[in-house]
């Protein structure tokens, strides 16, 4: 070995004792814990190996919860937003008065501390005995009924979860989706038009297959994060996410590692280990489907 | 009139309205955004009695009060969580720093063997999700005896192979003769990544910095699993919990203010670097869904 290859080792020597304690070695730990069955924490002990752990988990009515409020938020935030985002970045991109401030305004939630502002959340959806709430006037004021939305009803509760997530991940998604459309050749917008075509035509023939490369990696990135929901959750309902009903995959991970309920760590591998198939699995379909799209046109 | 100014007006007045709509839209959406911010400030300017007094709330206030800053840093430990949380995000970028600035400069301007290799290894622990590895994580901090310390919160935040990545391409701009001009010179390379790459490179360092700024300031998963004592607390953990054990569960006005405390600084940090912090997020920032 010469000097500057021992060298070259050297500069890479930090990031790869940190990557390989913290990475690369707990990847295939998790899969070791995953199948040790019946693990004691305290005195690192386990019966035997085996896919009890998975069996446990996927019968666990608290896992099935977290199962059914993960879905359940991906399925509505993941379209929902991108589709808020694709509209108020063709608004904006149309625009030239104004075009940074409101940029600027759309960026904010990106950078304030999930847990301080979901408590304002809580605050306006909340209804107590002394006030119903911002939310609830509002209701109130165009003749709905109030609804207590963050102890009351499952569907209240997961309207604000909704919500809250479509709130927190519009910025990104409008930050991608507007220089995505700023992108877009304006030769082929200027000969659509001598062409005679239609503002409508335009953006479905022309708009819509230049951007969307970045729409199908906003909804792969979008899935994977809804999957990964828990900080927004508790920021909302509190840190006993099981008692409000609203545990997500991510949430029963840790509730499963931690806290009153923790020192299960092998359970909170197989869940983990779970949510990773899940994800990976819904990545790929998207990938087989993208290229049988794009197979076709 | 003819036909043709007969169109053209059309067309104004179409584009008029088109115009107004787009305007009147992203109206309403800066409005979703900005409102609870102004609804926290506005809560935390509100007496105890005023506020709770409010069965309808009031979208303003006639008599503000600061007493609830005085007791969102004397009721609760504030300042500490505040403190902690400077300490925990400077040390870390800090470390997070010299860590990927070595390992980026290796992959972009020395030549080892299994150079490709490695580096592709690298970018194959890009897919592994936080998720996965944090239960064994947790366990090595446990069994290090390092739960409630800085260093088991700031270990295993110091790595970032994305901002590796990005430092790499970065380094890699910079013309490769200057490094052969200054290995004439009898530079040595750590002399040349220190006085030469570095401040070319100042653009994506500045980006990394910020970004990771964010990220640290608002970590809430890894503190909470590695500390119970308040005393290591920061900020996240904090408002969590003020808001289960604080000031009593039906103050929300002190909530509301050390919620503003908290997020002040990021938004004072935002206000100042927007523009850096949105091209640094658009080049692969990610977050939720």
């Amino acid at each position: 070995m010469d000097k500057t290859e021992r060298k070259a080792w050297l500069y890479l020597l930090p990031a790869m004792i940190f990557l390989g304690i913290f990475m690369v070695y707990p990847l295939f730990d998790v899969m070791v814990y995953s199948v040790e069955e019946g693990y004691n924490s305290a005195s690192q002990t386990f019966r035997g190996v085996g896919l009890y752990n998975y069996a446990y988990v996927l019968r666990d009515p608290y896992f099935l919860q977290a199962l059914k409020n993960t879905f359940i938020l991906v399925i509505i935030t993941v379209p929902v937003s991108t589709g808020i985002a694709l509209l108020i970045s063709v608004g904006l991109n149309s625009i030239t008065r104004l075009k940074e401030l409101f940029q600027t305004i759309f960026f904010l939630p990106y950078v304030t501390n999930t847990l301080a502002v979901g408590l304002v959340f809580m605050i306006l959806f909340k209804k107590t005995p002394y006030s119903d709430g911002f939310v609830n006037l509002i209701i109130h004021f165009f003749g709905g009924s109030t609804v207590d939305f963050i102890e009351g009803p499952y569907w209240a509760k997961m309207c604000v979860m909704c919500f809250y997530t479509v709130w927190i991940v519009l910025p990104f998604k409008i930050l991608i989706l507007t220089s995505a459309l700023a992108s877009v050749d304006p030769d082929l917008y200027k000969a659509a038009r001598v062409d005679g075509a239609s503002k409508g035509r335009i953006f479905r023939k022309i708009t819509l297959p230049m951007i969307s490369p970045m729409i199908f990696y906003l909804i792969i990135t979008g899935f994977i994060g809804a999957f990964k929901a828990y900080s927004d959750e508790v920021a909302i309902f509190g840190t006993n996410l099981n008692a409000a009903g609203m545990n997500t995959i991510v949430g029963f991970v840790y509730d499963m590692l931690y806290g009153d309920s923790g020192g299960y760590p092998s359970y909170a591998a197989a869940a983990a280990l779970i949510l990773f198939v899940i994800v990976l699995t819904i990545t790929v379909i998207n990938l087989l489907v993208r290229r049988k799209n794009s197979v076709i046109s | 009139m003819t036909q043709f100014e007969l169109i053209g007006k059309k067309s104004r007045t179409g584009e008029t309205v088109r115009k107004t709509a787009t305007y009147i839209l992203l109206s309403i959406w800066a409005l979703i955004v900005l409102f609870p911010f102004y609804w926290m400030v506005l809560t935390s300017l509100k007496s105890y009695s005023a506020y709770n007094s409010e069965y309808v709330p009031k979208l303003y206030t006639t008599a503000p009060t600061l007493q609830n800053y005085t007791d969102a840093f004397t009721a609760v430990p504030l300042a500490r969580y505040f403190g902690n949380t400077l300490i925990f995000t400077l040390v870390t970028t800090a470390v997070m720093l010299v860590v990927t600035v070595l390992a980026a400069y290796a992959f972009a301007r020395l030549r080892f063997r299994g150079r490709n290799l490695l580096f592709t290894l690298f970018l194959a622990l890009m897919m592994i999700p936080n998720e996965l590895v944090i239960i064994t994580n947790f366990v090595t901090i446990t069994d290090w005896n390092m739960r409630n310390t800085f260093a088991g919160l700031i270990l295993p935040s110091v790595t970032s192979v994305f901002y590796i990545y990005l430092l790499k391409e970065s380094f890699e701009q910079v013309p490769e003769e200057l490094y052969k001009a200054a290995k004439v010179d009898g530079t040595s390379d750590l002399k040349y990544l220190t006085r030469v790459m570095i401040p070319i490179c100042q653009p994506t360092i500045v980006t990394i910095v910020i970004l990771k700024v964010i990220e640290c300031w608002n970590s809430y998963v890894w503190p909470r699993l590695i500390t119970d004592d308040a005393a290591y607390f920061l900020v996240s953990n904090g408002i969590q919990e003020i808001r289960e054990n604080g000031f009593g569960r039906e103050n929300i006005p002190a909530m509301m203010a050390a919620v503003v405390v908290i997020s002040v600084p990021l938004i004072i940090l935002f206000l100042v670097f927007h523009k850096k912090i949105m091209a640094g997020v658009s080049r692969g920032g990610t977050k939720g869904a």
